[in-house]
């Protein structure tokens, strides 16, 4: 596979990736313009996520991603949901969440507030005769450095693929997804964004990788 | 004590102080039907599951308490979805309880199998599926709870054969600790923050009025607000849902605004400095073109749903909580500022309220308009029956407490315009649903719910075909409401419409006086049918009918086809463009 005509993406990786961080002012969608983080508390019930679903539905509002799990407490869940919606809708949106009778609780994040993470699956070509970079060397030599570089993991690979798993931030995730790109992806899966409020915000997380 | 769900069911009713289900039995909902014939709870055997519903939305509007309805699964449960929605949009409290095809055949397209809860999942405030009967006794406490508080709502609880068949061992929740809602937290208590900034705005308006809404007859939130309007001295108008809730005779009542409101109500709106909106909710009918309503006027807005506040116009002090909790807080932090005792001088000397500006010039603009523009129509000697008319002797005719019910469209607006309300609790209909059939079911259920007052339903001629068949339930239950239908052989809102906008080409909205002969329909139904057709037969008619008190009794009213409801703002315009009468605007004729 080769990447598509015309494609913003470089075709070219670097044979040394110096850094994998990428600048903050990257086009992350989760982050762009619009976009909102909602987390809601609900009670870990059926029925809950059709409910909170509707809700943005009949206003003809677009879920970007959404990821619901439970909590420590199994019987409550959390959800997240990014959502590209004006300010005043979402602000009727949010009461009208309130309301519902399996909503504990909802918060929008403001996204200097929050640790946002999101969490890539990617199967890529990488046996001999995946496309190779412009910088030289084969096609999953490369792709190995990437994904060294990025710190990131093989959770299973074949003769001609690999899958590889990365979390990050969403911006990370996707600079990783476009520099893998002009190598061939068979699959891709990312899981939507989660987040917490940050303990002190302002300030960058424990780890310093809040980018 | 085991008991089987069905039992266990119908005891949580009985919990529940319910006093009369109204419903119609069907394969899913077998079993709970059976454990009604030991019941002390009556049940009304409707002829069509709509009828139930709307049973039970009119018993709850006139009683306060909530009503209930139980049908089967499938169709039976699909046809109660138009009092669900209908119900959501007027916040009545009503439970349902559907029966649910066995959880083993549920996704199985069995037989009278429908997703209710999913169907009714934005129509409701909350649905429950039941899948363990020992949940039952849990969630028909919660059902109640979730109804009744807050912002009242409907409710469904779906309960499939197998579980109401199936045994458990009785409980009965103690408090509401035992309930597992933690996400329903309704507010009551107001900011007092907000209530004592919303009792300065109130002390510097120089042309206050009070828009009250049905919120007042939810929070039973009527004689703190006549408190607030009379030591005031502020006007208040009474939405389509709130008539009733501040007497149309009092004074300082200018009674309905919106599309249909009166000039006085409307204008005072449109030029008001202050804007006290109490459980009211800037419905589209009242506002017109929202960018163009009450431009100079700040907002205080006093809702139990938070959700409401800022949805429509934003206001400047937003308060959530109970309307009869805020309003008595509210008038606290005016006596706070000065505002004088009942009976004892009307202000403090030297406190904000001594300072307040006189409200004389505003309640004489308001006196002038209303002698200016009144409500009018012309009855003229031999003339064609004014609908107006029927409607002006049938409230001077009756007791002042009569409840009056009604469907939806000119009729509806006309009883509104030309009853005199002085009581809470004794105007029924559907506002912001709009559900044409409404009115002879809600009237039966109000006078279930109210036995000792007299209840008329007004309807239309479009309306009460229907809905009509309910008139069987009522004469088989002995439940004698009376029906004036004001027959103009039209769906004539929709005829007035179609005259108005577009250019007189009527469109598929004639539907003949008498196809069907009314009188003879009632008869066949078990009631006393009359038959009206001249301004002098109006008062004897109603005469008899009020003299009848063992049967339903139907009049069909032979109304003037071309009449219109004025005043009138057109859709989508300003209420400044409002349109007096045939004369009176460049819409009129």
């Amino acid at each position: 596979m080769s990447p598509p005509a015309g494609s913003h993406i470089p075709a070219a990786v670097p044979a040394a990736v110096p850094s994998p961080v990428p600048a903050p002012s990257s086009s992350s969608a989760a982050t762009a313009p619009g976009h909102h983080i909602v987390t809601a508390l609900v009670e870990n019930k059926s029925g809950v996520l059709a409910r909170v679903a509707s809700l943005f539905s009949r206003r003809g509002f677009n879920i970007f991603s959404l990821a619901v799990a439970p909590t420590d407490n199994p019987r409550f869940s959390r959800i997240t949901i990014v959502v590209d919606v004006e300010s005043a809708p979402l602000e009727q949106i949010m009461k009208q969440l309130d309301k519902l009778v399996n909503v504990v609780s909802i918060t929008e994040l403001a996204p200097d507030e929050a640790v946002e993470r999101e969490m890539l699956l990617v199967t890529i070509a990488s046996g001999a005769g995946a496309a190779a970079g412009a910088a030289g060397g084969s096609g999953g030599e490369q792709v190995t450095e990437l994904v060294r570089s990025f710190d990131a993991t093989i959770v299973d690979r074949s003769p001609e693929q690999m899958t590889v798993m990365l979390a990050g931030t969403p911006s990370r995730i996707d600079d990783f997804e476009n520099l893998v790109r002009p190598f061939g992806i068979t699959e891709l899966q990312r899981t939507g964004l989660v987040a917490l409020p940050k303990l002190s915000p302002g300030a960058t997380s424990a780890n310093g990788a809040d980018q | 004590m085991r008991l089987t769900g069905a039992q266990a069911l119908i005891k949580s009713l009985e919990m529940q102080h319910v006093e009369v289900i109204f419903g119609l039995p069907g394969g899913a909902i077998l079993p709970v039907y059976d454990p009604i014939l030991d019941s002390p709870i009556r049940h009304v055997l409707v002829r069509h599951e709509q009828g139930a519903g709307h049973m039970a939305e009119g018993y709850a509007h006139v009683t306060g308490r909530p009503g209930v309805a139980m049908v089967t699964s499938g169709p039976g449960a699909t046809n109660i979805v138009t009092p669900l929605a209908d119900a959501m949009m007027d916040s009545i409290p009503i439970v349902v309880i559907t029966g649910q095809v066995p959880t083993t055949a549920i996704g199985t397209d069995a037989f009278q199998e429908c997703p209710i809860t999913g169907v009714t999942m934005d129509i409701t405030k909350h649905n429950w599926l039941v899948t363990d009967a020992q949940d039952l006794p849990r969630v028909i406490a919660e059902a109640f709870h979730v109804a009744t508080t807050g912002r009242p709502g409907p409710v469904l609880v779906d309960v499939p054969k197998d579980v109401s068949n199936a045994m458990m061992d009785w409980y009965w929740p103690a408090s509401l600790d035992e309930l597992d809602l933690p996400g329903y937290k309704p507010q009551t208590e107001g900011d007092p923050v907000a209530i004592a900034k919303a009792a300065e705005l109130i002390l510097t308006a120089q042309r206050p009025v009070i828009y009250a809404g049905g919120g007042i007859l939810k929070a039973r939130a009527a004689e703190v607000l006549r408190e607030l309007a009379e030591r005031t001295g502020i006007p208040v108008v009474t939405t389509l849902m709130a008539r009733g809730a501040f007497p149309d005779r009092h004074p300082l009542c200018l009674g309905m605004p919106g599309m249909h409101g009166n000039y006085t109500a409307v204008t005072a709106l449109q030029r008001a400095d202050l804007l006290i909106a109490l459980g009211s909710r800037f419905d589209d009918r009242v506002t017109g073109k929202i960018s163009a309503f009450a431009p100079d006027a700040k907002v205080i807005h006093v809702d139990i749903d938070a959700a409401e506040l800022g949805k429509v116009r934003r206001p400047d002090v937003a308060i959530a909580g109970d309307a009869r909790v805020v309003i008595e807080e509210m008038v606290r932090a005016l006596e706070a500022l000065g505002l004088g005792a009942v009976g004892g001088p009307s202000v403090v000397g030297g406190t904000p309220a001594a300072a307040r500006p006189d409200l004389a010039p505003w309640i004489a603009q308001l006196r002038r308009w209303q002698e200016e523009f009144p409500l009018a129509y012309d009855q003229e000697d031999g003339g064609a029956l004014k609908p107006q008319f029927v409607v002006e002797t049938l409230r001077d005719a009756t007791p002042d407490d009569t409840i009056v019910v009604a469907g939806v469209g000119q009729h509806q607006m006309w009883a509104s315009q030309y009853w005199k309300f002085d009581n809470p609790n004794t105007w029924v209909n559907s506002g912001g649903a709009g559900t044409m059939g409404f009115a002879v079911p809600a009237a039966i259920g109000a006078k279930v719910g109210r036995p000792d007052k007299m209840v008329w339903a007004i309807d239309g001629d479009g309306c009460f075909q229907m809905t009509a068949q309910e008139l069987v339930t009522a004469s088989a239950e002995r439940i004698p409401i009376k029906v004036a239908i004001l027959n103009n052989a039209y769906l004539g809102m929709v005829r007035q419409w179609q005259e108005l906008f577009y250019a007189e080409r009527y469109s598929e909205v004639y539907l003949s006086p008498d196809l069907p002969d009314y009188v003879k329909w009632a008869e066949a139904m078990g009631c006393v049918g009359l038959r009206v057709e001249s301004a002098e037969e109006v008062a004897p008619a109603i005469e008899k009918a009020n003299g009848v008190d063992d049967r339903p009794v139907v009049i069909d009213f032979r109304t003037d086809a071309f009449e219109k409801v004025y005043p009138m703002v057109p859709a989508g315009a300003s209420n400044d463009d409002i349109i007096v009468g045939p004369s009176g605007g460049e819409g009129g004729r």
